[in-house]
């Protein structure tokens, strides 16, 4: 059996609905990557230098990191050489297998919140400005609330005008509880709080929100080294889960990110926000493959059901889509026959 | 991050083929795959990148590269022009309506900072004596209005709201009109983020435009956004032909190669930049400073106008006349080091020097080092200050204990400091020397001052 076809019996097991948002998501991220390297393999008959090179500009294009393209691009040249494949159809396989296995996590659970049920699961959110780390905790807020849980809310944001109303806005919306100071107040004591209410009241899941701020701004990076610090503290073991959130537009400057927030408030996962619209995605595969953190949740619309777990065979089946119902087709053809 | 400058990867490039002799087109072409990537790991887009090199190569492979000596420079200078060519030349100012007030419209994804640049543009237009308008249009986004209105208070501009209720479109009209009757010059529309294939959300900004008639429409770009800058400032311009950019979140350590892609595919002018999280963090765009910074060559043009802005002339000058008569006091030093911290943090400073961003990596600057020193110095009497040479033993381990340091930490620095001075006296006894000389008649050297930029001895 091919490896589409195992990747495709893979996903007919899961629901319709969840593989459908996840196609439509990522529809313009298929066209641009997926259609482009079968153009490309279609005009090179043969694999030279300017194949190589142009291959490099389509993953490039698609935000997968400059590093990660080149590392790819050199170990394809190596299997050219160790194969002796000559014939530009022959190398797309081995491309797809690559990036999917970029993709994949070496442990199955990896992409699953470290959560358990009958204690307080602490969650941080950290990210640079405007990425949706408020909207992402509305909506997940909601999606724990579906689940049964209790959950509560902290307003860890002070900086921002208004962010402590966007978070009760969604506390409303959701029907989840939200601790909170006024607009300048001290984010590790609202955080502070937000523990103690979330022990007192006996909650399952307390979602911390914390102001966006730019990677390289090094007192407000202690500022959230500070929080990160109260919550370990306060509760043993937590935070269980510390998310970036992450601009799924932001090109290279996303690897950065990762980088310093993982220093300062030790992330643990990602989230990848407003991947419904633009062409990209491919900067997963280069922080996956770069700094080892795995992509937990992807956001992939404006409504409050659009967060979505990650599941690299769902992303990977979105991203080549066209590839799978192509070569699914001809095994048909060749039964046929 | 691992990006290298620009102009250590050609370097570098050029020195592979060194020992071959002669240099000559494949060397160029070596050349440009490394501004190649470089531009790329700077997120300017392929397609520019692509036209960009073209234009590039051809002049590259002319005459003045294979003949320069340095060819290495010549390339690095010939991309460095043409980047500032395609940055556009001067610096943009906003548009004034004939008959006000002059309507501004500020468009663009989610989380691109639409409003907070709509706040710090008022900001920025009240310093010119502009009345401006708040109109709050972001109906969807939970308390966008409630943060306009935020923004307002602190900057003290009234701002136009009829809830989240009420068309966009009908806010803006209203606005327009409420403007007129309290004569204020600058309506200031703050639109909901959209993705740029949102057909139904475009419709409605295009409406917004047809009754508004803006003068400026206003496209708010993220500056660490990736390859897709380019998709989405397309597509705006096209719905809804923009008059300009404002780029937001420069001050991340992003080469913000976004700019480059906006400015080729539309055509228009990057006209602001957001530079920090305070409401005066707006400045003008400076296209040359940019082409600067995406190559990783430093901003030296913008660190001069900061220290100029920070540096208290009479005090240096003071400073100048005192230590030509070889006299350097603690009291000076903390001075010195207290007009640089002016400059903001000493990381963003190094970060606009050239070849610094390279560095930057490895070299984690220790603010808090500079803060130990100063406690240093803090903690000696008035006396001691003016007089090093007091300083003994036990005047010593009191210095350590009243700065919470340890004694070796004084002694290094009172070291350092003391070598300081050694190189003080070797400079101002080489200008007096050579001022000597120029009174009896011989040399002439206009221009030779004191050299006076040194600079605190850590690292």
């Amino acid at each position: 059996m091919s490896f589409f076809s195992k990747l495709r019996e893979a996903i007919v097991q899961k629901s319709e609905a969840v593989t459908q948002k996840f196609t439509d998501g990522l529809t313009k991220t298929r066209n641009l990557l997926v259609e482009k390297v079968e153009d490309l393999v279609r005009r090179y008959k043969k694999i030279d230098e300017d194949f190589f090179e142009e291959l490099e500009e389509i993953l490039i294009t698609a935000d997968v990191g400059v590093g990660t393209v080149m590392e790819l691009i050199d170990e394809l040249r190596g299997e050219v050489r160790r194969q002796k494949i000559e014939n530009a159809l022959d190398l797309q396989p081995i491309l797809s297998e690559k990036l999917v296995a970029l993709l994949k996590n070496e442990e199955a659970d990896a992409t699953s919140l470290q959560l358990e049920d009958g204690r307080l699961n602490v969650i941080l959110f950290v990210g640079v400005n405007g990425v949706g780390k408020t909207t992402t905790i509305g909506k997940m807020a909601h999606m724990f609330k579906q689940q049964g849980k209790k959950v509560l809310l902290a307003a860890g944001d002070t900086f921002r005008a208004a962010a402590i109303e966007q978070l009760e806005v969604w506390g409303e919306r959701v029907g989840v509880d939200v601790i909170k100071h006024q607009q300048g107040a001290d984010p590790a004591a609202v955080i502070y709080d937000a523990l103690q209410a979330a022990k007192s009241r006996g909650v399952d899941i307390l979602l911390c929100d914390t102001a966006g701020r730019l990677q390289n701004k090094v007192n407000l990076m202690e500022e959230l080294n500070k929080v990160y610090r109260v919550v370990q503290r306060e509760v043993p073991g937590a935070p269980h889960e510390v998310l970036l959130v992450l601009d799924a537009t932001t090109g290279q400057n996303a690897l950065s990110q990762a980088k310093t927030f993982g220093q300062s408030a030790g992330v643990t996962g990602i989230v990848l926000t407003k991947l419904d619209g633009t062409a990209k995605g491919g900067i997963v595969i280069a922080i996956r493959n770069e700094l080892k953190i795995p992509v937990k949740y992807v956001g992939l619309g404006e409504r409050m059901d659009d967060l979505q777990p990650f599941d690299p065979e769902q992303f990977v089946h979105a991203l080549f889509a066209g590839l799978i119902a192509e070569e699914a087709a001809e095994t048909a053809k060749q039964q046929q026959e | 991050m691992a990006f290298e400058s620009l102009a250590s990867r050609l370097q570098g490039a050029f020195d592979k083929l060194r020992g071959r002799g002669k240099i000559d087109e494949t060397a160029v072409n070596e050349a440009m795959r490394e501004v190649r990537l470089a531009l790329l790991e700077a997120d300017v887009n392929f397609k520019v990148v692509k036209e960009f090199i073209a234009r590039v190569k051809e002049r590259a492979v002319g005459q003045e590269v294979l003949k320069s000596l340095t060819p290495g420079q010549m390339v690095i200078k010939i991309v460095n022009e043409e980047l500032t060519a395609l940055m556009g030349g001067d610096v943009a100012k906003i548009a004034v309506a004939n008959r006000p007030p002059t309507v501004v419209m500020m468009v663009g994804l989610q989380g691109a900072g639409k409003t907070t640049s709509t706040g710090k543009l008022a900001k920025h237009l009240q310093k010119q004596n502009r009345k401006p308008l708040l109109v709050a249009a972001d109906i969807y986004r939970p308390a966008a209005i409630k943060q306009l209105q935020v923004l307002g208070e602190q900057i003290k501009a009234p701002v136009f709201s009829l809830g989240d209720q009420v068309s966009p479109v009908e806010i803006a009209r209203q606005a327009i009109e409420h403007a007129k009757e309290n004569h204020l010059d600058y309506v200031l529309i703050d639109t909901a983020g959209r993705l740029h294939i949102d057909e139904a959300l475009m419709e409605e900004l295009r409406q917004v435009r047809e009754v508004a008639k803006p003068d400026e429409i206003l496209l708010v770009v993220d500056a660490m956004t990736g390859q897709d800058a380019v998709n989405v400032a397309e597509s705006f311009n096209q719905q809804l032909e923009l008059t300009g950019v404002v780029l937001t979140k420069l001050d991340g350590d992003t080469r913000g190669g976004a700019a480059l892609s906006v400015k080729a595919v539309t055509g228009k002018p990057i006209k602001f930049a957001a530079m920090g999280e305070k409401l005066d963090a707006l400045e003008p765009f400076h296209p040359d400073r940019m082409a600067s910074r995406i190559l990783g060559m430093g901003d030296v043009l913008s660190l001069i106008e900061k220290a100029q802005e920070a540096v208290d002339t009479e005090k240096a000058k003071q400073m100048e006349r005192q230590m030509r008569q070889g006299e350097f006091t603690f009291d000076m030093f903390l001075d010195s080091m207290q007009q640089m911290r002016n400059l903001g943090p000493l990381e963003d400073i190094l970060g606009m020097l050239p070849g610094m961003n390279k560095l930057k990596g490895n070299m984690k600057v220790d603010e808090k080092q500079i803060g130990r020193v100063e406690a240093i110095v803090k903690s000696m009497t008035k006396a001691e200050r003016a007089n090093p040479d007091l300083l003994n033993a036990s005047r010593r381990k009191r210095i350590a204990a009243g700065s919470g340091t340890s004694i070796q930490e004084v002694n290094r620095f009172i070291k350092q400091f003391e070598d300081m001075k050694k190189m003080m006296k070797q400079f101002t006894g080489m200008t007096d020397k050579i001022k000597k000389k120029q009174k009896k008649g011989g040399l002439k050297m206009p221009g030779m001052n004191f050299p006076f930029n040194f600079k605190p001895p850590f690292k």
